[in-house]
């Protein structure tokens, strides 16, 4: 069953044509990489389904709503949660609090419940804070709960970051990148993570360079090259398209 | 007791003592410019969870105290029995909204009722603050300065130029605002002991709103979106929204702090529009320490009582344009710092004070 749904999309900046009438599904419980050469588009078709741009033509469906008249607040409250690839943990926070900012959506305590700290914000908050707890130790990170986020090593940044997304209980995960800047041992661990976490139900979506963890984990992959979608299909086959090959390793004639 | 209120309760017994020193060494005087210094404060701690916690600038926030100051003396002075027999005075006068009063001379005077002026001040400031914050909050950084300074400049210009606001004279003769049979805010002496604790009694509760609000779900989000305003977007938090509603808030603070002190004062002028004024708020706010409230408060007490009472004497704007100078070429992000007293005790301790731990 598809989840999400990118029909016909075009995105052009300037002369810059960076996505041109590209389509694919998105399947529900499956894991689904976009890779290409730099300046594939990747990150800007990220950028559409996040609603940080809208599209020029074409549309992108989510759970049966079209995304791209809503703003990025509105289309993570529905279900879509987003990691960013330069990591944009909240600076002056902890790792508690970070995750739990990720428990917003999920609560509804407002400016004046806030201020009178109405009795019905304590329950909201300890579940809140119950909640996050309950997701660092899922992802081990529950030992630096207290510590200021952004003075963590950059592997567990990555790792709180996802944990920030995974508060948000999202129905389609977008990783941007989740392997960017970490080691070998690391990336094998966040390979782990991304599976299980589409084992818990969640539906995942990334952009990534690591080809080794892409088709590891990935159930479909699909190319883009000049914000055109060369290929679609599962890692091993993928591995094999001449079209693909050409693509990353150059035309040798 | 919550960990939050220990300072609350700290915070008043530091009023009960300046009050109790000032009785028992016979100088009560200073209790005027400490109760002015109070609704100065409710003004600062507001626009320190605007700028500390939200992180929006404001360089106009005494256009707010001065719409609230202005409307609410207004509305007490203005003579409406000329206007008696129009049907919407009358229906006013009924429902009693509307309060009779004899003048300096004996005269009689038909006025708005104090209260009916503050909430109307209240009502107007909200309206102001949405219309001017909606578009104007979409700016960052200097730009939202600018944009705060010239809405500061046009209310300064409009309360300067408008004849029937005093003009350069200001509003006087603004009755006391009414609490309780005997007890009302205005400047007599005999009841400057009562008024002092109202005052500080008022900006207590000021901050214990906020500071509810600061440990509450919203507060949160909003020192997230000051943080890294796109992934508290993708977070699902409406960053446009929250933003406004906290520059709404802190201009209500600041408009409640000019009414109150305008029937304290039993005056406005508009000098209290200033843009020098807005400039001596945000200093304030900074050396506080941004994300601050006590800091905040605790430097308003000091700078705002040392100005009142003359200390800074006619260098008193120079002394806040510098100390802002300072803040911002050495400690852009405070001096009171919100993490000055884990550091503190780091440096005693030697070891990493874990602060807010679950």
């Amino acid at each position: 069953m598809t989840l999400l749904s990118v029909r016909d999309v075009s995105k052009r900046f300037g002369g810059l044509q960076a996505v041109s009438d590209l389509s694919f599904d998105v399947a529900r419980g499956s894991i689904k990489a976009l890779i290409g050469p730099n300046g594939a588009g990747k990150t800007t078709l990220f950028n559409l389904i996040s609603g940080v741009l809208e599209p020029d033509r074409g549309e992108i469906v989510f759970c049966g709503t079209a995304l791209q008249a809503l703003s990025t607040h509105q289309i993570a409250s529905r279900g879509l949660v987003r990691t960013f690839q330069h990591i944009r943990l909240f600076p002056k926070m902890t790792v508690l609090e970070n995750i739990m900012v990720g428990r917003h959506v999920h609560s509804g305590a407002g400016f004046l419940a806030g201020m009178l700290n109405l009795p019905f914000t304590w329950k909201e908050e300890r579940r809140i804070r119950e909640k996050s707890f309950e997701i660092m130790e899922l992802l081990g990170i529950a030992d630096f709960a207290g510590t200021e986020a952004t003075s963590l090593a950059y592997g567990q940044q990555r790792v709180v970051e996802i944990g920030r997304a995974l508060a948000c209980e999202p129905k389609l995960l977008l990783l941007d990148e989740p392997a960017a800047g970490l080691n070998m041992r690391e990336t094998s661990e966040m390979g782990g993570l991304i599976s299980k976490i589409r084992d818990m139900g969640v539906t995942v979506l990334l952009v990534e360079h690591d080809m080794e963890l892409v088709m590891k984990i990935s159930d479909e992959v699909v190319v883009l090259s000049y914000g055109q979608k060369i290929a679609e299909d599962r890692p091993l086959s993928i591995q094999k398209n001449p079209e693909v090959i050409r693509v990353y390793l150059g035309d040798d004639q | 007791m919550r960990a939050r209120y220990l300072p609350v309760v700290a915070f008043a017994g530091l009023v009960v003592a300046i009050q109790l020193a000032t009785h028992f060494t016979d100088s009560a005087y200073h209790l005027t410019q400490l109760t002015m210094t109070a609704y100065y404060s409710l003004l600062i701690v507001g626009l320190c969870m605007l700028i500390g916690y939200a992180g929006q600038i404001s360089l106009g926030h005494a256009g707010f105290f001065a719409i609230g100051g202005y409307l609410s003396a207004f509305l007490t002075t203005h003579n409406l029995a000329p206007h008696q027999a129009g049907a919407l005075i009358s229906l006013l006068s009924k429902s009693g909204l509307l309060v009779t009063r004899s003048d300096l001379y004996g005269g009689s005077l038909l006025t708005v009722h104090p209260w009916c002026a503050c909430v109307a001040a209240a009502i107007v400031t909200v309206a102001i603050a949405y219309l001017v914050g909606g578009p104007v909050l979409k700016l960052r950084g200097h730009y939202l300065a600018m944009a705060t300074l010239g809405f500061g400049v046009i209310v300064y210009r409009i309360v300067l130029g408008t004849e029937f606001l005093g003009a350069a004279d200001g509003i006087s003769d603004v009755p006391g605002f009414p609490l309780l049979p005997g007890l009302e805010i205005a400047g007599k002496s005999s009841l400057r002991v009562p008024n002092y604790y109202v005052a500080w009694g008022l900006v207590t509760l000021g901050m214990v709103l906020l500071l509810n609000l600061i440990h509450s779900r919203v507060g949160r989000a909003l020192v997230s979106i000051h943080g890294a305003e796109d992934a508290a977007g993708a977070m699902g938090i409406p960053t446009a929204r929250y933003k406004l509603n906290t520059f709404v808030l802190s201009a209500v603070f600041a408009s409640l702090a000019g009414v109150l002190l305008t029937h304290y004062n039993g005056g406005i002028g508009p000098s209290e529009a200033s843009v020098m004024k807005s400039v001596r708020y945000v200093a304030i706010v900074a050396i506080g320490g941004m994300a601050n409230l006590w800091g905040a408060l605790s430097m308003s007490l000091v700078l705002n009582y040392l100005s009142l009472r003359g200390y800074l004497g006619s260098f008193d704007d120079a002394v806040f344009g510098t100390i802002l100078i300072l803040i911002m070429l050495f400690a852009p992000d405070g001096l009171l710092r919100r993490h000055l007293f884990s550091d503190v005790k780091r440096l005693v301790t030697g070891s990493a004070a874990d602060e807010e731990a679950p």
